[in-house]
C-alpha cells in the first residue's frame, strides 16, 4: 500500500470544504447549473437518470481494508447499501443526494479517497494490473510508476482542459491484465537487452464510437524519462487535438489522422526540448515514491500446508481454488480473485455488508489489502495458502465465492439504461439473463475462458469491442436492439471484435449467445482451443451461418 | 447517444416536461400550476411544439428547484391515466428493471 502524507490529507480536506461551499451556493441559487456542473464534475459527481452518482477513483486499483470499510459505510449511510465497481478501477455510488455529497466526500477523504479527476477532460485515474506486486515474473511493481503519474497529473494546470478525457494504463507482466492497448496511452514496463528498466509506449488506443488498438511509438523509454515523455505527448495532443467536434477529440483520432509516425516525430521534437528539464526523474525521486509503498511482511511458508491439502478433498473448495486462485511470487502465498458476478446478480456490484466482509478478510488474511480489476472483480493479492480454506468458507457464506472467474458468466457490463443518462439500452439485465443461461458452472468450465462484454451505448464503458463476445445496445425506432461482435480481446494480443451480423432484439440476445457458444463447442479443435482462438482460426462466418439460420 | 436535452424537439403526440430535483436528483414533472411533482399523474400534458416550448421555458425560470428539464413523451390511456412514453422514461419513473443489491434496494419497485 502507498502511504499518504499530511500534504495529501490537507489537500483533500481543503477540496471537500471548497465543494461544500459550492454545493451550498448552488442550493441557495448563487450558482446556476451551467456554473455548477463543471465544478461537480471535477469532483466526480454526475447526474444520472434518477439520482446523482459519485464516482470515486481507486488509484491503480489498490484499496486498504480501512478504505473499503469506509466505502461500505458511505454506501450504507448515504446511498442504498451497495456500490458498483467499474471497468476503470473506480467505484460508483448511484443514489447519493446532492445535499449529502459533501459529508460523504469528507468521510471518504479521511481515508484518502476522492472523486477528483474521475470526470472531465483531464488525465483520469491511472490504472494497472490488479495483481501488481504479487504476480510472478513482473519487471517491476507498476504501481510505483502509476503513483508517479498520479502525483504528476493531479490538478496539472496545463492538462486540466484537454480536448477530451485522457486515460493511461500500465502493465509490467508478460500477460496484460490492464488492457493497455485500448487506452489513450499504454505503458508496457520491461527490460532492454542491457537489463535496464523502461517502457514501451503505445498511443491512440481506445474504444467508444471510433475504436482503435494503440500504436507503439517508442519501443523503449528509460523509466527516468517517463514524465518528460508523457508531458511531450500531452503537449502535442493539447496543441493538435481537435476541439471543434467532441466525437473527434480523443488522441486516437489525432494519431489516426496524422499517422503514428508523424505523431511520434512531433512528440520526439517536443521531448528533445524538455527531456533534461525538471521532469527528469532522479533516482532519489523514484526511491522516495518507492519507499512509500509498504509491502507485506511475508513469512517463509510451505506451498502445501496441511490445512490446504485437507481442504482440497472438498470438491467445492477444490473447484473454487482451481478457478479463483493464482500462484504468487512468494512461496506459500496465493492471489485470490473474488468474483462479483454471482449468477443473476448485477455485474460488479457489492453490498455494504459484502464490502465489510471483504475488508475484514483482507485484514485477517491478506495484509489489509484489496485490489480492483477492470473485469469488475475484486482481488486479495497476498493470501497464505494455509488460510485459503478459512477464507473460502467466509467468502462462500457472503455469496462471494462463485467459481466463475474468466468463464462465460463472468460478464463485464456497463450500468446501461437502468442508470445512465447516455445509454440507449439496458446492459445489466442482458448480462443477468445470459449468466442464468449458463448457470451450470460445470458446463461453463467445459466451455472454458470466454469473456462477454456488454455496453448499453456506443461510448463502450462495457468494453464490448474487446469482448470475446461483444454486445452493443442500439436503439431502433424506440426499441432495444443489440449488435454482436466476436473475437475481440483486451490482452497483449488486443484486437477489436468482428461484427457477426444484423442487430437482434433484446429477447433474442441470450439465445443467440447460447447458439454462438454451442457453435464454438462443435467447431473447436479440442478443449484446449479457447473460444477466441477458434474465432481467430475460422472467422465469424461459420458462426454467422449457424446463428442466423436459427434466428 | 445525445441526452434528450441536446436533441431537437419533436412533438408527435402527448408530452410532458421532466427534470431531476436539484437537492437529491429525484425525477420530477412540471405541473400545470407551475410547480414540480414527483408523481407523473400531476404532470401537465401538452400535444403541440409551441405548448411544449412554453412549458419548458416556464420550467427554466427558477433554477433552484430542478435540473436538466426536457420534453419527454408520455402516453395517455383511455381512463386518462398518464404513463411514460418510452423505456427511458419508464425506468426514470419506476427505477432499474432488476432487483437492486442490498436490503434497501430490494424494497424498490420493479419497472
Amino acid at each position: 500500500m502507498y502511504v499518504y502524507d499530511e500534504f495529501d490529507r490537507a489537500f483533500l480536506a481543503e477540496r471537500v470544504a471548497e465543494f461544500r461551499d459550492q454545493v451550498n451556493r448552488r442550493l441557495a441559487g448563487a450558482l446556476n447549473e451551467d456554473e455548477f456542473k463543471p465544478l461537480r464534475l471535477m469532483n466526480g459527481v454526475y447526474l444520472q437518470l434518477h439520482a446523482y452518482m459519485l464516482r470515486v477513483a481507486i488509484p491503480y486499483g489498490t484499496l486498504s481494508a480501512a478504505q473499503l470499510r469506509r466505502m461500505a459505510h458511505v454506501a450504507r449511510t448515504y446511498d442504498r447499501g451497495y456500490g458498483h465497481f467499474t471497468t476503470r478501477q473506480n467505484i460508483q455510488f448511484n443514489w447519493i443526494k446532492l445535499e449529502n455529497l459533501p459529508d460523504a466526500m469528507a468521510e471518504l477523504a479521511e481515508v484518502g479517497v476522492h472523486g477528483i479527476q474521475t470526470s472531465g477532460n483531464c488525465i483520469r485515474n491511472v490504472t494497472t494490473d490488479q495483481w501488481a506486486g504479487a504476480v510472478p515474473g513482473e519487471f517491476d511493481d507498476p504501481r510505483i510508476w502509476a503513483e508517479i503519474l498520479r502525483q504528476y497529473s493531479t490538478l496539472h494546470p496545463e492538462f486540466t482542459y484537454l480536448p477530451r478525457k485522457f486515460k493511461i494504463a500500465i502493465t509490467a507482466a508478460g500477460h496484460d491484465r490492464a488492457a493497455i492497448k485500448v487506452h489513450d496511452v499504454g505503458l508496457r514496463l520491461h527490460r532492454n537487452e542491457a537489463g535496464e528498466l523502461g517502457f514501451e509506449v503505445l498511443v491512440g488506443g481506445g474504444l467508444g464510437r471510433t475504436p482503435f488498438v494503440g500504436k507503439s511509438i517508442r519501443p523503449f523509454l528509460p523509466v527516468r524519462e517517463l514524465l518528460s515523455y508523457i508531458e511531450a505527448i500531452m503537449r502535442v495532443y493539447n496543441q493538435y487535438g481537435r476541439r471543434d467536434n467532441i466525437y473527434k477529440a480523443r488522441i486516437k483520432i489525432l494519431v489516426h489522422e496524422i499517422g503514428a509516425e508523424e505523431f511520434s516525430k512531433a512528440v520526439e521534437a517536443e521531448w528533445a526540448a524538455i527531456r533534461d528539464g525538471a521532469l527528469h526523474l532522479t533516482d532519489e525521486m523514484i526511491e522516495e515514491i518507492r519507499s512509500r509503498f509498504v509491502y507485506p511482511a511475508y513469512e517463509a511458508l510451505d506451498d502445501e500446508p496441511a490445512e490446504f491439502t485437507a481442504a482440497m478433498a472438498d470438491p467445492r473448495f477444490a473447484t473454487w481454488f482451481a478457478n479463483s486462485v493464482h500462484p504468487h511470487k512468494v512461496p506459500g502465498y496465493s492471489i485470490v480473485t473474488i468474483s462479483l458476478k454471482p449468477v443473476g446478480a448485477p455485474p460488479g456490484d457489492a453490498t455494504a455488508d459484502q464490502m465489510d466482509v471483504i475488508a475484514d478478510l483482507a485484514d485477517a488474511h491478506a495484509f489489509g489489502e484489496i485490489r480492483v480489476g477492470h473485469e469488475q472483480n475484486l482481488c486479495l493479492p497476498s493470501v497464505a495458502r494455509r488460510d485459503l480454506p478459512e477464507l473460502w468458507r467466509r467468502l462462500d457464506a457472503a455469496g462471494l465465492a462463485t467459481p466463475n472467474v474468466n468463464l462465460v458468466n463472468d460478464i463485464i457490463s456497463c450500468p446501461g439504461l437502468d442508470y445512465c443518462a447516455l445509454a440507449n439500452t439496458r446492459a445489466i439485465p442482458v448480462a443477468q439473463e445470459i449468466a442464468k443461461r449458463f448457470a451450470d458452472l460445470d458446463k461453463a468450465r467445459g466451455i472454458g475462458r470466454l469473456h462477454i462484454n456488454i455496453s448499453g451505448c456506443i461510448n463502450a464503458c462495457g468494453h464490448h469491442h474487446v469482448g470475446h463476445i461483444g454486445i452493443l445496445g442500439v436503439e431502433k425506432n424506440g426499441q432495444e436492439f443489440f449488435q454482436i461482435t466476436l473475437g475481440g480481446r483486451a490482452d497483449e494480443q488486443a484486437q477489436l471484435g468482428t461484427l457477426l451480423g444484423p442487430a437482434v432484439s433484446y429477447d433474442q440476445v441470450p439465445g443467440l449467445v447460447e447458439d454462438v457458444v454451442a457453435t464454438y463447442m462443435e467447431l473447436r479443435s479440442g478443449p484446449q482451443e479457447l473460444f477466441v482462438d477458434t474465432v481467430a482460426r475460422l472467422g465469424v462466418e461459420p458462426f454467422k451461418e449457424r446463428v442466423y439460420a436459427a434466428h | 447517444m445525445a441526452a434528450p436535452q441536446q436533441q431537437k424537439l419533436k412533438v408527435n403526440g402527448p408530452v410532458a416536461v421532466t427534470a431531476n430535483r436539484l437537492s437529491d436528483g429525484v425525477v420530477v414533472w412540471r405541473t400545470a400550476a407551475g410547480g414540480w411533482s414527483t408523481d407523473l399523474a400531476d404532470a401537465a400534458v401538452v400535444t403541440t411544439a409551441p405548448e411544449a416550448i412554453a412549458l419548458l421555458e416556464s420550467a427554466s425560470v427558477r433554477h433552484t428547484d430542478a435540473v436538466g428539464a426536457y420534453v419527454a413523451p408520455v402516453v395517455v390511456v383511455e381512463d386518462g391515466t398518464v404513463r411514460p412514453g418510452n423505456l427511458r422514461e419508464r425506468i426514470r419513473v419506476a427505477g432499474p428493471t432488476f432487483t437492486l443489491p442490498g436490503a434497501l434496494g430490494a424494497d424498490l419497485p420493479a419497472a
